[in-house]
Protein backbone atom coordinates (compact mmCIF):
# COMPACT_ATOMS: atom_id res chain seq x y z
CA UNK A 1 0.00 0.00 0.00
CA UNK A 2 1.15 3.27 -0.57
CA UNK A 3 1.89 6.25 1.63
CA UNK A 4 -1.18 9.25 1.99
CA UNK A 5 -0.54 12.61 -0.76
CA UNK A 6 -0.58 16.18 0.55
CA UNK A 7 -3.75 17.88 0.83
CA UNK A 8 -3.45 19.67 -2.44
CA UNK A 9 -3.32 17.06 -4.95
CA UNK A 10 -5.63 15.34 -2.35
CA UNK A 11 -8.23 18.09 -3.42
CA UNK A 12 -7.34 18.22 -7.10
CA UNK A 13 -8.24 14.49 -7.02
CA UNK A 14 -11.46 14.43 -6.07
CA UNK A 15 -12.64 17.87 -7.06
CA UNK A 16 -12.53 19.59 -10.77
CA UNK A 17 -14.70 23.00 -10.27
CA UNK A 18 -17.51 21.53 -12.15
CA UNK A 19 -20.12 21.20 -9.55
CA UNK A 20 -22.52 23.81 -11.47
CA UNK A 21 -22.97 21.44 -14.39
CA UNK A 22 -24.54 18.92 -11.85
CA UNK A 23 -27.23 21.67 -11.18
CA UNK A 24 -27.75 22.03 -14.84
CA UNK A 25 -28.27 18.17 -15.15
CA UNK A 26 -30.80 18.08 -13.08
CA UNK A 27 -32.65 20.84 -14.99
CA UNK A 28 -32.98 19.14 -17.44
CA UNK A 29 -34.16 16.19 -15.66
CA UNK A 30 -36.67 18.59 -14.80
CA UNK A 31 -37.69 18.18 -18.71
CA UNK A 32 -38.75 14.88 -18.38
CA UNK A 33 -40.11 14.55 -14.79
CA UNK A 34 -43.45 14.65 -13.19
CA UNK A 35 -43.98 18.16 -11.89
CA UNK A 36 -46.95 17.92 -9.49
CA UNK A 37 -43.90 16.35 -7.12
CA UNK A 38 -42.11 19.51 -7.65
CA UNK A 39 -45.05 22.02 -6.80
CA UNK A 40 -46.34 19.70 -3.96
CA UNK A 41 -43.05 20.75 -2.25
CA UNK A 42 -45.15 23.67 -1.76
CA UNK A 43 -48.01 23.64 -0.92
CA UNK A 44 -47.61 20.89 1.83
CA UNK A 45 -46.94 23.41 4.37
CA UNK A 46 -49.10 25.66 3.24
CA UNK A 47 -51.95 23.92 3.90
CA UNK A 48 -49.94 23.46 7.57
CA UNK A 49 -50.12 27.15 7.67
CA UNK A 50 -54.37 27.14 6.82
CA UNK A 51 -55.74 23.99 8.85
CA UNK A 52 -53.51 24.65 12.06
CA UNK A 53 -52.17 27.95 11.71
CA UNK A 54 -55.45 29.81 11.04
CA UNK A 55 -58.22 26.89 11.91
CA UNK A 56 -56.67 25.76 15.61
CA UNK A 57 -55.06 29.17 15.73
CA UNK A 58 -58.83 30.81 15.71
CA UNK A 59 -59.28 28.70 19.34
CA UNK A 60 -55.97 29.16 20.24
CA UNK A 61 -55.54 33.23 19.85
CA UNK A 62 -51.96 34.55 21.34
CA UNK A 63 -49.80 32.61 22.28
CA UNK A 64 -46.01 33.50 24.31
CA UNK A 65 -42.79 33.73 21.44
CA UNK A 66 -39.48 32.93 22.16
CA UNK A 67 -38.67 36.31 24.59
CA UNK A 68 -41.72 36.30 26.28
CA UNK A 69 -43.95 38.66 23.87
CA UNK A 70 -47.09 37.51 22.70
CA UNK A 71 -47.75 36.53 18.94
CA UNK A 72 -50.60 35.41 17.09
CA UNK A 73 -50.73 31.36 16.85
CA UNK A 74 -50.24 31.54 12.66
CA UNK A 75 -47.08 33.71 13.43
CA UNK A 76 -45.90 31.50 15.98
CA UNK A 77 -46.08 28.40 13.42
CA UNK A 78 -45.37 30.05 10.73
CA UNK A 79 -41.38 29.99 10.51
CA UNK A 80 -41.50 26.27 11.91
CA UNK A 81 -43.38 25.58 9.11
CA UNK A 82 -40.69 27.30 6.60
CA UNK A 83 -38.43 25.21 9.06
CA UNK A 84 -39.26 22.18 8.58
CA UNK A 85 -40.37 22.26 5.07
CA UNK A 86 -36.52 23.80 3.62
CA UNK A 87 -36.08 20.49 5.76
CA UNK A 88 -38.04 18.32 4.10
CA UNK A 89 -37.23 19.43 0.38
CA UNK A 90 -33.43 19.01 1.32
CA UNK A 91 -34.35 15.05 2.65
CA UNK A 92 -36.38 14.35 -0.02
CA UNK A 93 -33.75 15.35 -2.85
CA UNK A 94 -30.74 14.32 -0.95
CA UNK A 95 -32.35 10.87 0.42
CA UNK A 96 -34.83 9.18 -1.90
CA UNK A 97 -33.56 10.95 -5.11
CA UNK A 98 -30.39 10.43 -4.29
CA UNK A 99 -30.49 6.75 -3.47
CA UNK A 100 -32.23 6.07 -6.53
CA UNK A 101 -29.54 7.85 -8.59
CA UNK A 102 -26.92 5.35 -6.63
CA UNK A 103 -28.41 2.13 -6.22
CA UNK A 104 -30.57 2.21 -9.83
CA UNK A 105 -29.46 4.79 -12.30
CA UNK A 106 -26.10 4.48 -12.05
CA UNK A 107 -25.68 8.06 -12.50
CA UNK A 108 -23.13 9.00 -10.40
CA UNK A 109 -21.11 6.51 -12.02
CA UNK A 110 -21.21 7.69 -15.54
CA UNK A 111 -20.58 11.48 -13.91
CA UNK A 112 -17.54 10.04 -12.34
CA UNK A 113 -16.08 8.45 -15.68
CA UNK A 114 -15.97 12.24 -16.63
CA UNK A 115 -13.44 14.84 -15.73
CA UNK A 116 -15.83 15.76 -12.21
CA UNK A 117 -15.02 14.51 -8.83
CA UNK A 118 -17.03 12.87 -6.01
CA UNK A 119 -16.80 16.69 -4.48
CA UNK A 120 -18.18 18.02 -7.64
CA UNK A 121 -20.98 15.54 -7.81
CA UNK A 122 -21.60 15.70 -3.74
CA UNK A 123 -21.72 20.20 -4.20
CA UNK A 124 -24.18 19.55 -7.73
CA UNK A 125 -26.30 17.28 -5.91
CA UNK A 126 -26.76 19.65 -2.89
CA UNK A 127 -26.74 22.79 -4.20
CA UNK A 128 -29.97 21.89 -6.89
CA UNK A 129 -31.29 20.60 -3.58
CA UNK A 130 -30.66 24.25 -2.28
CA UNK A 131 -31.99 25.82 -5.46
CA UNK A 132 -35.17 24.27 -5.11
CA UNK A 133 -35.58 24.96 -1.48
CA UNK A 134 -35.04 28.66 -2.42
CA UNK A 135 -38.51 28.51 -4.51
CA UNK A 136 -40.54 26.87 -1.81
CA UNK A 137 -38.74 29.40 0.36
CA UNK A 138 -39.84 32.32 -1.26
CA UNK A 139 -42.90 30.91 -1.78
CA UNK A 140 -43.48 30.20 1.70
CA UNK A 141 -42.51 33.86 2.84
CA UNK A 142 -44.65 35.25 0.37
CA UNK A 143 -47.93 33.40 1.55
CA UNK A 144 -46.20 34.57 5.39
CA UNK A 145 -46.14 38.52 4.20
CA UNK A 146 -49.24 37.74 2.21
CA UNK A 147 -51.01 36.98 6.09
CA UNK A 148 -49.04 39.67 7.56
CA UNK A 149 -47.05 36.76 9.91
CA UNK A 150 -43.84 38.49 9.06
CA UNK A 151 -43.59 40.85 12.63
CA UNK A 152 -39.60 41.98 11.79
CA UNK A 153 -37.74 43.26 9.42
CA UNK A 154 -35.30 41.11 10.14
CA UNK A 155 -37.53 38.36 9.35
CA UNK A 156 -35.78 38.78 5.38
CA UNK A 157 -32.96 36.57 6.95
CA UNK A 158 -34.90 33.84 7.34
CA UNK A 159 -34.72 32.99 3.25
CA UNK A 160 -30.60 32.39 3.68
CA UNK A 161 -31.45 30.94 6.95
CA UNK A 162 -33.67 28.55 5.48
CA UNK A 163 -30.97 27.66 3.19
CA UNK A 164 -28.44 27.49 5.21
CA UNK A 165 -31.08 24.88 7.03
CA UNK A 166 -31.72 22.57 3.64
CA UNK A 167 -27.88 23.13 3.12
CA UNK A 168 -27.17 21.24 6.14
CA UNK A 169 -29.87 18.91 5.97
CA UNK A 170 -28.81 17.75 2.40
CA UNK A 171 -25.20 17.35 2.96
CA UNK A 172 -26.00 15.38 5.94
CA UNK A 173 -28.84 13.43 3.99
CA UNK A 174 -26.70 12.62 1.30
CA UNK A 175 -23.76 11.39 3.76
CA UNK A 176 -26.77 9.05 5.23
CA UNK A 177 -28.05 7.96 2.15
CA UNK A 178 -24.82 6.35 1.17
CA UNK A 179 -24.69 4.10 3.72
CA UNK A 180 -28.32 2.41 2.47
CA UNK A 181 -28.64 -0.20 0.90
CA UNK A 182 -33.01 -1.42 0.45
CA UNK A 183 -35.72 0.36 0.77
CA UNK A 184 -36.50 -0.70 4.31
CA UNK A 185 -33.59 1.08 5.44
CA UNK A 186 -34.86 4.24 3.90
CA UNK A 187 -37.80 4.07 5.70
CA UNK A 188 -35.66 4.51 8.57
CA UNK A 189 -34.89 8.31 7.71
CA UNK A 190 -39.07 8.61 7.65
CA UNK A 191 -39.51 7.07 11.00
CA UNK A 192 -37.34 9.77 12.22
CA UNK A 193 -37.93 12.60 10.59
CA UNK A 194 -42.01 12.75 11.50
CA UNK A 195 -41.37 12.63 15.24
CA UNK A 196 -39.05 15.47 14.94
CA UNK A 197 -41.38 16.98 13.17
CA UNK A 198 -44.43 17.15 15.94
CA UNK A 199 -41.59 17.17 19.24
CA UNK A 200 -39.03 20.04 18.16
CA UNK A 201 -41.29 23.06 19.40
CA UNK A 202 -43.29 23.21 16.02
CA UNK A 203 -46.79 23.94 17.19
CA UNK A 204 -46.27 25.06 20.69
CA UNK A 205 -43.36 26.45 22.55
CA UNK A 206 -40.68 24.00 24.33
CA UNK A 207 -40.95 25.17 27.68
CA UNK A 208 -44.18 22.54 28.18
CA UNK A 209 -41.79 19.92 28.39
CA UNK A 210 -39.65 18.56 31.34
CA UNK A 211 -36.44 20.11 31.48
CA UNK A 212 -34.92 16.40 30.67
CA UNK A 213 -37.07 16.05 27.16
CA UNK A 214 -36.24 19.85 26.89
CA UNK A 215 -32.45 18.72 26.18
CA UNK A 216 -33.28 15.87 24.15
CA UNK A 217 -35.76 18.21 21.56
CA UNK A 218 -32.07 20.34 21.53
CA UNK A 219 -29.64 17.88 20.73
CA UNK A 220 -31.98 17.42 17.31
CA UNK A 221 -31.06 19.57 14.50
CA UNK A 222 -34.77 20.57 13.45
CA UNK A 223 -35.38 22.88 16.82
CA UNK A 224 -32.45 24.84 16.16
CA UNK A 225 -33.82 25.51 12.75
CA UNK A 226 -37.31 26.57 13.68
CA UNK A 227 -35.47 29.14 16.72
CA UNK A 228 -33.70 30.14 13.95
CA UNK A 229 -36.22 30.91 12.02
CA UNK A 230 -38.96 31.67 14.27
CA UNK A 231 -35.92 34.25 16.01
CA UNK A 232 -35.86 36.35 12.60
CA UNK A 233 -39.48 35.82 11.65
CA UNK A 234 -40.85 37.23 15.24
CA UNK A 235 -38.15 39.72 15.79
CA UNK A 236 -37.57 38.37 19.06
CA UNK A 237 -33.59 36.87 18.85
CA UNK A 238 -30.60 37.35 21.30
CA UNK A 239 -27.06 36.25 20.35
CA UNK A 240 -27.99 32.61 20.97
CA UNK A 241 -29.26 32.74 17.48
CA UNK A 242 -25.42 32.60 16.15
CA UNK A 243 -25.21 28.65 17.73
CA UNK A 244 -28.66 27.86 16.28
CA UNK A 245 -26.62 28.92 12.86
CA UNK A 246 -23.44 27.09 13.92
CA UNK A 247 -25.10 24.23 14.42
CA UNK A 248 -26.17 23.86 10.47
CA UNK A 249 -22.92 25.34 9.43
CA UNK A 250 -21.07 21.91 11.33
CA UNK A 251 -24.08 19.68 9.71
CA UNK A 252 -22.65 21.57 6.57
CA UNK A 253 -19.17 20.90 6.72
CA UNK A 254 -19.96 17.04 8.65
CA UNK A 255 -22.05 16.31 5.78
CA UNK A 256 -19.68 17.14 2.23
CA UNK A 257 -16.73 15.63 4.21
CA UNK A 258 -18.32 12.26 4.81
CA UNK A 259 -20.47 12.42 0.94
CA UNK A 260 -17.40 13.04 -0.61
CA UNK A 261 -15.61 9.97 1.36
CA UNK A 262 -18.62 8.15 0.69
CA UNK A 263 -18.53 8.33 -3.02
CA UNK A 264 -15.25 7.96 -3.73
CA UNK A 265 -15.44 4.54 -1.78
CA UNK A 266 -18.71 3.71 -3.72
CA UNK A 267 -17.66 4.69 -7.10
CA UNK A 268 -13.80 4.65 -7.16
CA UNK A 269 -13.24 1.20 -5.82
CA UNK B 1 13.90 4.22 -25.97
CA UNK B 2 14.54 7.45 -28.12
CA UNK B 3 12.77 10.15 -26.63
CA UNK B 4 10.36 10.43 -29.78
CA UNK B 5 9.00 7.18 -29.41
CA UNK B 6 8.11 7.75 -25.44
CA UNK B 7 6.13 10.35 -25.98
CA UNK B 8 4.02 8.14 -28.32
CA UNK B 9 2.87 6.33 -25.03
CA UNK B 10 -0.18 7.03 -23.65
CA UNK B 11 -0.79 4.48 -20.95
CA UNK B 12 2.16 2.42 -19.30
CA UNK B 13 1.45 -0.36 -16.77
CA UNK B 14 4.10 -1.65 -14.55
CA UNK B 15 3.54 -4.51 -12.20
CA UNK B 16 -0.07 -3.10 -12.11
CA UNK B 17 -2.25 -4.81 -9.26
CA UNK B 18 -5.43 -4.94 -7.73
CA UNK B 19 -6.65 -6.26 -5.02
CA UNK B 20 -10.54 -6.58 -3.43
CA UNK B 21 -9.64 -7.84 0.07
CA UNK B 22 -7.93 -11.13 -0.08
CA UNK B 23 -8.86 -11.50 -4.13
CA UNK B 24 -6.46 -10.48 -6.41
CA UNK B 25 -8.39 -9.45 -9.10
CA UNK B 26 -4.92 -7.64 -11.14
CA UNK B 27 -1.57 -9.73 -10.31
CA UNK B 28 1.49 -7.60 -11.62
CA UNK B 29 0.91 -6.65 -15.30
CA UNK B 30 2.76 -5.18 -17.37
CA UNK B 31 1.90 -3.42 -20.86
CA UNK B 32 2.14 -0.64 -22.73
CA UNK B 33 0.08 1.19 -25.39
CA UNK B 34 1.06 2.98 -27.79
CA UNK B 35 -0.66 6.47 -29.83
CA UNK B 36 -3.03 5.77 -32.26
CA UNK B 37 -3.42 1.70 -31.86
CA UNK B 38 -6.31 -0.37 -31.21
CA UNK B 39 -4.76 -2.65 -28.11
CA UNK B 40 -7.14 -5.34 -26.52
CA UNK B 41 -7.06 -7.23 -23.83
CA UNK B 42 -8.95 -10.65 -24.07
CA UNK B 43 -9.56 -13.33 -21.32
CA UNK B 44 -12.42 -15.38 -20.28
CA UNK B 45 -14.92 -13.95 -17.07
CA UNK B 46 -13.14 -12.74 -14.08
CA UNK B 47 -9.78 -12.65 -15.74
CA UNK B 48 -9.27 -8.95 -14.52
CA UNK B 49 -10.09 -6.96 -18.15
CA UNK B 50 -13.12 -4.72 -16.57
CA UNK B 51 -10.46 -4.13 -13.19
CA UNK B 52 -8.15 -2.85 -15.65
CA UNK B 53 -10.09 -0.62 -17.77
CA UNK B 54 -11.30 0.94 -14.55
CA UNK B 55 -7.88 1.49 -13.25
CA UNK B 56 -6.71 3.04 -16.57
CA UNK B 57 -10.55 5.10 -16.38
CA UNK B 58 -8.83 6.75 -13.33
CA UNK B 59 -11.64 5.47 -11.28
CA UNK B 60 -10.58 2.87 -9.48
CA UNK B 61 -7.13 3.02 -7.37
CA UNK B 62 -4.76 0.55 -8.11
CA UNK B 63 -3.29 -1.35 -4.88
CA UNK B 64 0.61 -1.71 -5.91
CA UNK B 65 2.65 -0.92 -8.79
CA UNK B 66 2.58 1.88 -11.28
CA UNK B 67 0.48 3.12 -13.85
CA UNK B 68 0.78 6.56 -15.90
CA UNK B 69 -1.66 7.97 -18.39
CA UNK B 70 -0.70 10.69 -20.74
CA UNK B 71 1.89 11.01 -18.52
CA UNK B 72 -0.18 11.50 -15.50
CA UNK B 73 -0.24 9.43 -12.39
CA UNK B 74 -4.28 8.78 -11.71
CA UNK B 75 -4.07 9.01 -8.27
CA UNK B 76 -3.00 12.44 -8.17
CA UNK B 77 -4.88 13.28 -11.45
CA UNK B 78 -7.60 11.53 -12.07
CA UNK B 79 -10.05 14.47 -13.03
CA UNK B 80 -6.83 15.82 -15.47
CA UNK B 81 -7.02 12.32 -16.72
CA UNK B 82 -10.34 11.55 -17.70
CA UNK B 83 -10.67 14.32 -19.98
CA UNK B 84 -8.70 13.25 -22.12
CA UNK B 85 -10.61 9.97 -21.97
CA UNK B 86 -13.73 7.88 -23.09
CA UNK B 87 -15.48 5.56 -21.58
CA UNK B 88 -17.58 2.98 -22.41
CA UNK B 89 -18.27 0.80 -19.73
CA UNK B 90 -19.42 -2.69 -19.76
CA UNK B 91 -22.89 -2.00 -18.81
CA UNK B 92 -24.59 0.85 -20.18
CA UNK B 93 -24.98 3.66 -17.70
CA UNK B 94 -26.83 6.56 -20.00
CA UNK B 95 -28.96 9.07 -17.73
CA UNK B 96 -32.60 7.90 -18.06
CA UNK B 97 -34.14 10.71 -17.12
CA UNK B 98 -32.77 12.73 -20.18
CA UNK B 99 -33.27 12.27 -23.69
CA UNK B 100 -31.41 10.89 -26.27
CA UNK B 101 -29.79 14.24 -27.42
CA UNK B 102 -29.51 15.80 -24.14
CA UNK B 103 -27.54 12.83 -22.75
CA UNK B 104 -24.67 14.20 -25.30
CA UNK B 105 -24.78 17.32 -24.61
CA UNK B 106 -24.64 16.88 -20.84
CA UNK B 107 -22.35 14.77 -20.41
CA UNK B 108 -20.22 17.11 -22.85
CA UNK B 109 -20.88 19.78 -19.87
CA UNK B 110 -19.47 17.62 -16.86
CA UNK B 111 -16.41 18.19 -19.43
CA UNK B 112 -16.69 21.73 -18.71
CA UNK B 113 -17.27 21.83 -22.68
CA UNK B 114 -18.98 24.79 -23.64
CA UNK B 115 -22.73 24.95 -25.50
CA UNK B 116 -21.20 26.55 -28.83
CA UNK B 117 -18.99 23.23 -29.14
CA UNK B 118 -21.65 20.88 -27.84
CA UNK B 119 -24.70 21.59 -29.60
CA UNK B 120 -23.28 20.81 -33.79
CA UNK B 121 -21.32 18.47 -31.44
CA UNK B 122 -24.37 16.00 -30.34
CA UNK B 123 -25.58 16.40 -33.88
CA UNK B 124 -22.13 15.06 -35.15
CA UNK B 125 -22.54 12.09 -32.87
CA UNK B 126 -25.98 11.58 -33.19
CA UNK B 127 -25.44 11.21 -37.43
CA UNK B 128 -22.26 8.68 -36.41
CA UNK B 129 -24.39 6.54 -34.13
CA UNK B 130 -27.05 6.61 -36.51
CA UNK B 131 -29.52 7.68 -34.13
CA UNK B 132 -30.35 10.97 -35.37
CA UNK B 133 -34.26 10.43 -35.83
CA UNK B 134 -33.97 9.28 -32.05
CA UNK B 135 -33.42 12.70 -30.86
CA UNK B 136 -35.67 13.66 -28.87
CA UNK B 137 -36.63 10.49 -27.23
CA UNK B 138 -36.38 9.20 -23.74
CA UNK B 139 -33.40 6.48 -23.25
CA UNK B 140 -35.58 4.11 -21.72
CA UNK B 141 -37.17 3.54 -25.61
CA UNK B 142 -33.92 2.43 -27.34
CA UNK B 143 -33.16 -0.90 -28.46
CA UNK B 144 -30.19 -2.49 -26.71
CA UNK B 145 -27.77 -2.02 -29.85
CA UNK B 146 -28.84 1.83 -29.63
CA UNK B 147 -28.40 2.30 -25.99
CA UNK B 148 -24.77 0.69 -26.76
CA UNK B 149 -24.05 3.12 -29.77
CA UNK B 150 -25.27 6.10 -27.37
CA UNK B 151 -23.57 5.18 -24.89
CA UNK B 152 -20.09 5.08 -27.58
CA UNK B 153 -21.32 8.74 -28.64
CA UNK B 154 -21.43 9.81 -25.71
CA UNK B 155 -17.69 9.00 -25.04
CA UNK B 156 -16.57 11.05 -27.77
CA UNK B 157 -18.35 14.05 -26.77
CA UNK B 158 -14.51 15.29 -25.65
CA UNK B 159 -12.82 14.48 -28.62
CA UNK B 160 -10.95 11.64 -26.03
CA UNK B 161 -7.49 11.03 -27.15
CA UNK B 162 -8.09 7.68 -25.62
CA UNK B 163 -11.45 5.81 -26.01
CA UNK B 164 -12.06 2.65 -23.42
CA UNK B 165 -14.27 0.21 -24.91
CA UNK B 166 -15.06 -2.64 -22.33
CA UNK B 167 -17.07 -5.19 -24.20
CA UNK B 168 -18.61 -3.47 -26.54
CA UNK B 169 -20.49 -5.57 -28.48
CA UNK B 170 -21.71 -7.89 -25.87
CA UNK B 171 -25.25 -8.72 -25.97
CA UNK B 172 -25.56 -7.36 -29.90
CA UNK B 173 -27.12 -8.97 -32.82
CA UNK B 174 -24.78 -10.15 -35.28
CA UNK B 175 -25.66 -7.37 -37.96
CA UNK B 176 -25.53 -4.95 -34.41
CA UNK B 177 -21.70 -5.58 -33.78
CA UNK B 178 -20.82 -5.74 -37.55
CA UNK B 179 -22.44 -1.57 -37.52
CA UNK B 180 -20.45 -0.97 -33.76
CA UNK B 181 -17.12 -2.39 -35.67
CA UNK B 182 -17.75 -0.05 -38.87
CA UNK B 183 -17.74 2.64 -36.57
CA UNK B 184 -14.76 1.80 -34.40
CA UNK B 185 -12.70 1.16 -37.94
CA UNK B 186 -13.56 4.73 -38.28
CA UNK B 187 -12.37 5.69 -35.05
CA UNK B 188 -9.20 4.32 -35.33
CA UNK B 189 -8.82 6.38 -38.86
CA UNK B 190 -8.93 9.15 -37.10
CA UNK B 191 -6.06 8.76 -34.71
CA UNK B 192 -7.70 7.92 -31.82
CA UNK B 193 -6.09 4.89 -29.43
CA UNK B 194 -8.55 2.66 -28.60
CA UNK B 195 -8.23 -0.21 -25.74
CA UNK B 196 -10.78 -2.77 -26.42
CA UNK B 197 -11.52 -5.79 -23.85
CA UNK B 198 -13.27 -8.45 -25.31
CA UNK B 199 -13.88 -12.40 -24.47
CA UNK B 200 -15.12 -12.73 -28.68
CA UNK B 201 -11.89 -13.88 -30.35
CA UNK B 202 -12.93 -12.76 -33.73
CA UNK B 203 -13.77 -9.23 -32.32
CA UNK B 204 -10.23 -9.40 -30.73
CA UNK B 205 -8.46 -10.52 -33.89
CA UNK B 206 -10.66 -7.72 -36.03
CA UNK B 207 -10.11 -5.19 -34.25
CA UNK B 208 -7.04 -5.25 -32.12
CA UNK B 209 -3.70 -4.01 -33.51
CA UNK B 210 -1.94 -5.93 -30.29
CA UNK B 211 -3.55 -7.64 -27.16
CA UNK B 212 -2.52 -9.24 -24.30
CA UNK B 213 -4.33 -12.30 -23.49
CA UNK B 214 -5.27 -12.24 -19.81
CA UNK B 215 -6.06 -15.26 -17.28
CA UNK B 216 -7.20 -15.10 -13.22
CA UNK B 217 -5.30 -11.04 -13.00
CA UNK B 218 -2.07 -12.36 -15.14
CA UNK B 219 -1.22 -11.67 -18.37
CA UNK B 220 -0.25 -14.90 -20.56
CA UNK B 221 1.10 -13.87 -23.41
CA UNK B 222 0.91 -10.44 -25.78
CA UNK B 223 1.37 -9.81 -29.43
CA UNK B 224 -0.14 -9.01 -32.56
CA UNK B 225 -3.06 -11.49 -33.42
CA UNK B 226 -1.33 -13.07 -36.61
CA UNK B 227 2.19 -13.12 -34.30
CA UNK B 228 -0.21 -14.57 -31.15
CA UNK B 229 -1.36 -17.18 -33.53
CA UNK B 230 2.05 -18.00 -34.84
CA UNK B 231 3.49 -18.60 -31.99
CA UNK B 232 1.31 -20.89 -29.90
CA UNK B 233 -0.96 -22.42 -32.58
CA UNK B 234 -0.29 -24.10 -35.96
CA UNK B 235 -1.34 -23.01 -39.23
CA UNK B 236 -4.84 -24.98 -39.20
CA UNK B 237 -6.70 -27.00 -37.27
CA UNK B 238 -8.96 -30.22 -37.89
CA UNK B 239 -12.14 -30.42 -35.62
CA UNK B 240 -13.61 -33.99 -35.12
CA UNK B 241 -17.09 -34.88 -32.69
CA UNK B 242 -16.88 -38.53 -32.01
CA UNK B 243 -19.74 -37.71 -29.34
CA UNK B 244 -18.84 -37.15 -25.74
CA UNK B 245 -18.54 -40.78 -24.81
CA UNK B 246 -15.89 -41.82 -27.81
CA UNK B 247 -14.11 -38.75 -28.28
CA UNK B 248 -11.35 -39.29 -25.60
CA UNK B 249 -10.97 -43.19 -26.72
CA UNK B 250 -10.37 -41.92 -30.17
CA UNK B 251 -7.95 -39.58 -29.22
CA UNK B 252 -5.73 -42.19 -28.60
CA UNK B 253 -6.05 -43.72 -31.76
CA UNK B 254 -5.20 -40.42 -33.42
CA UNK B 255 -1.95 -39.77 -31.40
CA UNK B 256 1.23 -38.81 -33.99
CA UNK B 257 -1.32 -36.88 -36.40
CA UNK B 258 -0.26 -33.32 -36.91
CA UNK B 259 1.72 -31.34 -34.31
CA UNK B 260 -0.77 -31.39 -31.13
CA UNK B 261 -3.83 -32.90 -30.29
CA UNK B 262 -6.16 -31.30 -27.70
CA UNK B 263 -9.22 -33.36 -26.11
CA UNK B 264 -12.00 -31.41 -25.29
CA UNK B 265 -15.35 -33.02 -23.54
CA UNK B 266 -17.07 -32.12 -26.74
CA UNK B 267 -14.87 -32.47 -29.68
CA UNK B 268 -11.26 -33.20 -30.51
CA UNK B 269 -8.71 -30.65 -31.94
CA UNK B 270 -5.79 -31.19 -33.95
CA UNK B 271 -3.66 -28.78 -34.62
CA UNK B 272 -1.56 -29.04 -37.77
CA UNK B 273 -0.46 -27.32 -41.00
CA UNK B 274 -1.84 -29.76 -43.49
CA UNK B 275 -5.47 -30.03 -42.17
CA UNK B 276 -7.13 -31.28 -45.31
CA UNK B 277 -4.67 -33.71 -45.93
CA UNK B 278 -4.42 -35.11 -42.43
CA UNK B 279 -8.40 -35.44 -42.13
CA UNK B 280 -8.79 -37.31 -45.06
CA UNK B 281 -5.97 -39.84 -43.76
CA UNK B 282 -8.25 -40.24 -40.95
CA UNK B 283 -11.57 -40.78 -42.56
CA UNK B 284 -9.70 -43.55 -44.91
CA UNK B 285 -8.24 -44.81 -41.90
CA UNK B 286 -11.91 -45.80 -41.09
CA UNK B 287 -12.72 -43.29 -38.34
CA UNK B 288 -16.34 -41.93 -39.16
CA UNK B 289 -16.49 -38.50 -36.97
CA UNK B 290 -19.67 -37.56 -36.36
CA UNK B 291 -19.12 -33.93 -37.54
CA UNK B 292 -15.28 -32.48 -39.10
CA UNK B 293 -14.19 -29.16 -40.10
CA UNK B 294 -10.68 -27.74 -40.84
CA UNK B 295 -10.26 -24.18 -40.26
CA UNK B 296 -8.02 -21.56 -39.19
CA UNK B 297 -6.14 -21.31 -36.16
CA UNK B 298 -7.50 -18.77 -34.10
CA UNK B 299 -6.95 -16.73 -30.81
CA UNK B 300 -9.28 -19.35 -29.36
CA UNK B 301 -6.52 -21.63 -29.86
CA UNK B 302 -3.87 -19.84 -28.26
CA UNK B 303 -6.07 -19.21 -25.19
CA UNK B 304 -6.39 -22.68 -24.70
CA UNK B 305 -2.88 -23.32 -25.75
CA UNK B 306 -2.34 -21.33 -22.86
CA UNK B 307 -4.52 -21.93 -19.99
CA UNK B 308 -5.75 -25.43 -21.08
CA UNK B 309 -9.77 -23.97 -20.83
CA UNK B 310 -11.67 -22.42 -23.61
CA UNK B 311 -12.66 -18.98 -23.96
CA UNK B 312 -15.69 -18.89 -24.14
CA UNK B 313 -17.62 -21.50 -21.70
N1 LIG C 1 -15.73 -4.04 -6.83
C1 LIG C 1 -15.31 -5.29 -6.65
N2 LIG C 1 -15.29 -5.83 -5.42
C2 LIG C 1 -14.86 -7.09 -5.22
N3 LIG C 1 -14.44 -7.92 -6.19
C3 LIG C 1 -14.44 -7.43 -7.45
C4 LIG C 1 -14.87 -6.10 -7.75
N4 LIG C 1 -14.76 -5.91 -9.08
C5 LIG C 1 -14.28 -7.05 -9.59
N5 LIG C 1 -14.08 -7.98 -8.62
C6 LIG C 1 -13.54 -9.35 -8.81
O1 LIG C 1 -12.34 -9.23 -9.55
C7 LIG C 1 -12.22 -10.30 -10.48
C8 LIG C 1 -12.02 -9.71 -11.86
O2 LIG C 1 -13.21 -9.05 -12.27
P1 LIG C 1 -13.34 -8.25 -13.64
O3 LIG C 1 -14.68 -7.63 -13.63
O4 LIG C 1 -12.17 -7.38 -13.79
O5 LIG C 1 -13.28 -9.42 -14.69
P2 LIG C 1 -13.53 -9.36 -16.26
O6 LIG C 1 -12.30 -9.90 -16.88
O7 LIG C 1 -13.96 -8.02 -16.66
O8 LIG C 1 -14.71 -10.41 -16.43
P3 LIG C 1 -16.00 -10.36 -17.40
O9 LIG C 1 -15.57 -10.93 -18.70
O10 LIG C 1 -16.97 -11.24 -16.70
O11 LIG C 1 -16.46 -8.95 -17.50
C9 LIG C 1 -13.48 -11.12 -10.33
O12 LIG C 1 -13.19 -12.23 -9.52
C10 LIG C 1 -14.45 -10.21 -9.65
O13 LIG C 1 -15.34 -10.93 -8.85
MG1 LIG D 1 -15.61 -7.22 -17.46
Amino acid sequence: MREGRPVAAGLRSVYAGRSHTVVLRAMYALKTSAWFVVVSGFFEPVFFLLSFGLGLGGLIGAIQGPKGLAVSYAAFIAPALLATSAMNGAIYDSTWNVFFKMRFARLYEAMIATSLGPLDIALGEIAYALLRGLVYALAFMSVMFAFGLVLSPWGLLAIPAALLIAFGFASCGMAITSYMKTFQQMDWINFFMLPMFMFSATFYPITVYPEAIQLLVKIFPLWHGIELIRGLTLGQFDSSILWHALYFAVMVAVGLVATTRRLTALFMK
Amino acid sequence: MSETEDSTIMIRAGGLTKAFGALVAVDGVDFEVRKGEAFGLLGPNGAGKSTIMRMIASVSRRSGGTLSILGMDPDERGPDIRGHLGVVPQQDNLDTELRVRDNLIVYGRYFGLPMKFLRPKAEELLEFAQLTEKAAVKVDSLSGGMKRRLTIARALVNEPDILLLDEPTTGLDPQARHILWDRLFRLKEAGVTLVITTHYMDEAEQLCDRLVVMDKGRIMAAGTPAALIQQYSSREVVELRFGSERNAEVALQLAGTGERIETLPDRILIYTQTGEEDLARIVDGGLRPLTSLVRRSSLEDVFLRLTGRSLVE
